[in-house]
C-alpha cells in the first residue's frame, strides 16, 4: 500500500506541470457539467414550486352538512395521489374572498347572503402532480353525490404537462451532451498523462512488473486526479453561483451531499478513464 | 537454459524476420550472438524474453515454452531473466539505487531486503558510491552498470545482453564486458548481442552468427565437426 502511494504521489512530483494541467482540465471539464447541473436543479427546484399550486377544488352541494363533507375526507385522504383535502367552509370562502379581492371590498360588503359555497381543497402527492392523475382523481370526485362542481385548471396544468417534458428533454439531452464530453476530454487527459509514461511502464514490464502492479498506481493517480478536479469543479460552481445569485435572482447551490456526490462522480470518472487507457495501452506494448 | 527447436518468425507482411533457427545454450554458458544490423540478433532476444511469440518452432527459457505461455506468466519468465539494452533504459527520475530497488519491488520483496539487497548488487558492479546519483549525473558505463545492477538482483539464470557496449567508449566496454563475465563466472549463462568482433576475438566464448535471421554458424558445431575431421567454415 506504502508502495502504492508513493507510486502514485512520484507521478505528480515528476510532472508536476502535467498533473496541474490534468487536474485543471478535469476541474473545467466538471465545471461545466456543474454548471449545467446548478441549471437543471433550480430548474426543477421552480417547476416543484409551481406544482406545489396544483389543487383540486371540490365545490359542494348547497347543504351539505359537516359531518358528510369529514367523512368524505377521510375517503379522499385514503387515495393514493391525495397528499391532503382540506375543508373550506362558506364563510371561510367569504372571508378568503374579502383577502385576497380587495377591489371588490364594496360588493361583498352589500351581500346579505354568502354565494360562496363550501368546498373540499385537495392537494396532491409529489409525482401525481400531472394532468394524468389530477384528471384521474377529478373524476373520482365527480362520483360524489354532494360534489356540485370540480375545478383544477385543466389547461394550466397541461401546460405544465409540457413544461415539465421539455424540461427533462433539455436536461437528458444537454446534459448527456455535457457528461459524455467531460468523459471524453477527462479520458483523453488521462491518456496524455499514461502515454507520458510509456517508457516507465515497458521498463516495468521488462523488469517482471505484473499488469496489475503497473496498473495500480496509474488508477489511484487517476482517481486522485478525478476526486481534486471534483473539488475543483465545486469550488468553480460555487464561485459562479455566488457571483450571478443575490438580489432578485434567488437561486440554490447543491447540497453538501450532492456536492460529495459529485466530487465522487470525478474519482470514479478518473478511475474509469485511467483503468481504460492503462488497459489500452498494457493491451498494445 | 534456453532453447530454440525450428524457430521461423514471419512478421505481418510476410517478411521473415527468423528463418529455422535452432540452438541451445546451456546452464553457465557464455555465448555471443553476432550479426550485421537487421540479422535478427534483437528479435532472438525478444523471443526470449516473450516480448514476441514465434510464428512457428518452440522457445523454451528456463523450464517455460514461450509458446504455451499464459500472459499472466511471462513477469514470472521475465522475473528469471536479467535483460540490458544499449540504452541502459533507466528510469530516469530515479537513483541508481531506486532503479535497482524497483525490480525487486515488483517482485514483492521486503522493503528491508529490498535496500541492503540493492546496495549488495551496486557495490558488486562498483557503483556502491553512485547510488544516490540520478542516470543523467552518471556516465555511459556507470548507467550500463546500473542497468546490469538492475538486472542482476533478483539472482537470474539467464542473462541477455542487447548491445550492451555499443553506446561505450573503449574503457567503458572492457568494464562491461568484464563485469558480464564475471557474472557468467558465477553460473549465470549470458547471451550477447553484439556487432564488436574485437570482444568475439578477445576470448572462445562459443559464437552464434546470425544472417538475413538464419544461423550460418555456431562455433560449438565447428569445434564439435572439427573433432569429426570436418570445418563448417
Amino acid at each position: 500500500m506504502r508502495l502504492l502511494m508513493r507510486e502514485a504521489l512520484l507521478s505528480f512530483r515528476r510532472a508536476p506541470a502535467l498533473s496541474m494541467l490534468s487536474v485543471t482540465t478535469i476541474g473545467f471539464a466538471l465545471f461545466v457539467l456543474g454548471l449545467f447541473g446548478l441549471v437543471a436543479l433550480n430548474l426543477r427546484n421552480a417547476l416543484v414550486q409551481v406544482e406545489e399550486r396544483v389543487e383540486i377544488v371540490m365545490y359542494l352541494m348547497r347543504g351539505t352538512p359537516v359531518e358528510v363533507a369529514t367523512l368524505a375526507i377521510g375517503d379522499i385522504e385514503a387515495f393514493p395521489e391525495v397528499a391532503e383535502a382540506m375543508y373550506v367552509t362558506e364563510d371561510d370562502a367569504l372571508e378568503r374572498a374579502r383577502h385576497e379581492l380587495v377591489e371588490l371590498q364594496g360588493v361583498f360588503d352589500d351581500l346579505t347572503t354568502n354565494p360562496l359555497p363550501a368546498s373540499l381543497e385537495i392537494r396532491l402527492k409529489p409525482g401525481f402532480r400531472d394532468s394524468e392523475h389530477v384528471r384521474a382523481v377529478a373524476e373520482r370526485l365527480a362520483g360524489f353525490r354532494f360534489a356540485e362542481d370540480i375545478r383544477y385548471g385543466r389547461d394550466w396544468v397541461t401546460k405544465l404537462d409540457r413544461l415539465r417534458n421539455v424540461a427533462g428533454v433539455v436536461v437528458f439531452v444537454i446534459g448527456g451532451a455535457f457528461a459524455v464530453a467531460s468523459v471524453i476530454i477527462i479520458g483523453t487527459t488521462i491518456r496524455m498523462a499514461v502515454m507520458h509514461r510509456s517508457r516507465e511502464i515497458s521498463i516495468m514490464r521488462l523488469v517482471g512488473a505484473t499488469d496489475g502492479f503497473i496498473r495500480r498506481p496509474f488508477l489511484l493517480d487517476g482517481a486522485v486526479k478525478g476526486a481534486l478536479g471534483g473539488l475543483l469543479a465545486v469550488l468553480l460552481n460555487y464561485a459562479a453561483y455566488a457571483a450571478l445569485s443575490g438580489g432578485e435572482f434567488e437561486a440554490s447551490f447543491f447540497t453538501t451531499q450532492q456536492s460529495i456526490l459529485f466530487i465522487l462522480f470525478g474519482t470514479l470518472l478518473g478511475l474509469a478513464a485511467s483503468s481504460l487507457s492503462v488497459g489500452r495501452h498494457l493491451r498494445h506494448v | 537454459m534456453i532453447r530454440f527447436a525450428h524457430v521461423f518468425k514471419a512478421y505481418p507482411k510476410g517478411a521473415l524476420a527468423l528463418k529455422d533457427v535452432s540452438f541451445h545454450v546451456a546452464k553457465g554458458e557464455f555465448v555471443f550472438l553476432t550479426g550485421h544490423s537487421g540479422a535478427g540478433k534483437s528479435t532472438v532476444l525478444r523471443l526470449i524474453y516473450a516480448d514476441d511469440l514465434p510464428s512457428s518452432g518452440e522457445v523454451r527459457v528456463s523450464g517455460f515454452a514461450t509458446n504455451s505461455l499464459k500472459k499472466r506468466d511471462v513477469p514470472k519468465l521475465r522475473r528469471r531473466i536479467g535483460i540490458v539494452f544499449q540504452d541502459f533504459r533507466l528510469l530516469e527520475d530515479r537513483t541508481a539505487e531506486e532503479n535497482v530497488a524497483f525490480a525487486l519491488e515488483v517482485t514483492g520483496t521486503r522493503r528491508s531486503a529490498i535496500v541492503v539487497k540493492a546496495m549488495r548488487v551496486l557495490a558488486q558492479v562498483g557503483l556502491a558510491a553512485k547510488a544516490h546519483a540520478y542516470p543523467k549525473e552518471l556516465s555511459g558505463g556507470e548507467q550500463q552498470r546500473v542497468a546490469i545492477a538492475r538486472a542482476l538482483v533478483n539472482d537470474p539464470p539467464v542473462f541477455l545482453a542487447d548491445e550492451p557496449t555499443g553506446n561505450l567508449d573503449e574503457r567503458a566496454t572492457r568494464g562491461v564486458f568484464q563485469l558480464l563475465r564475471d557474472i557468467n563466472a558465477n553460473g549465470t549463462a549470458v547471451l550477447m548481442a553484439t556487432h564488436d568482433l574485437d570482444l568475439v576475438r578477445q576470448t572462445n566464448y562459443r559464437t552464434i552468427e546470425l544472417q538475413d535471421g538464419a544461423v550460418v554458424y555456431d562455433s560449438t558445431e565447428e569445434s564439435s565437426e572439427s573433432e569429426g575431421g570436418r570445418a563448417v567454415r
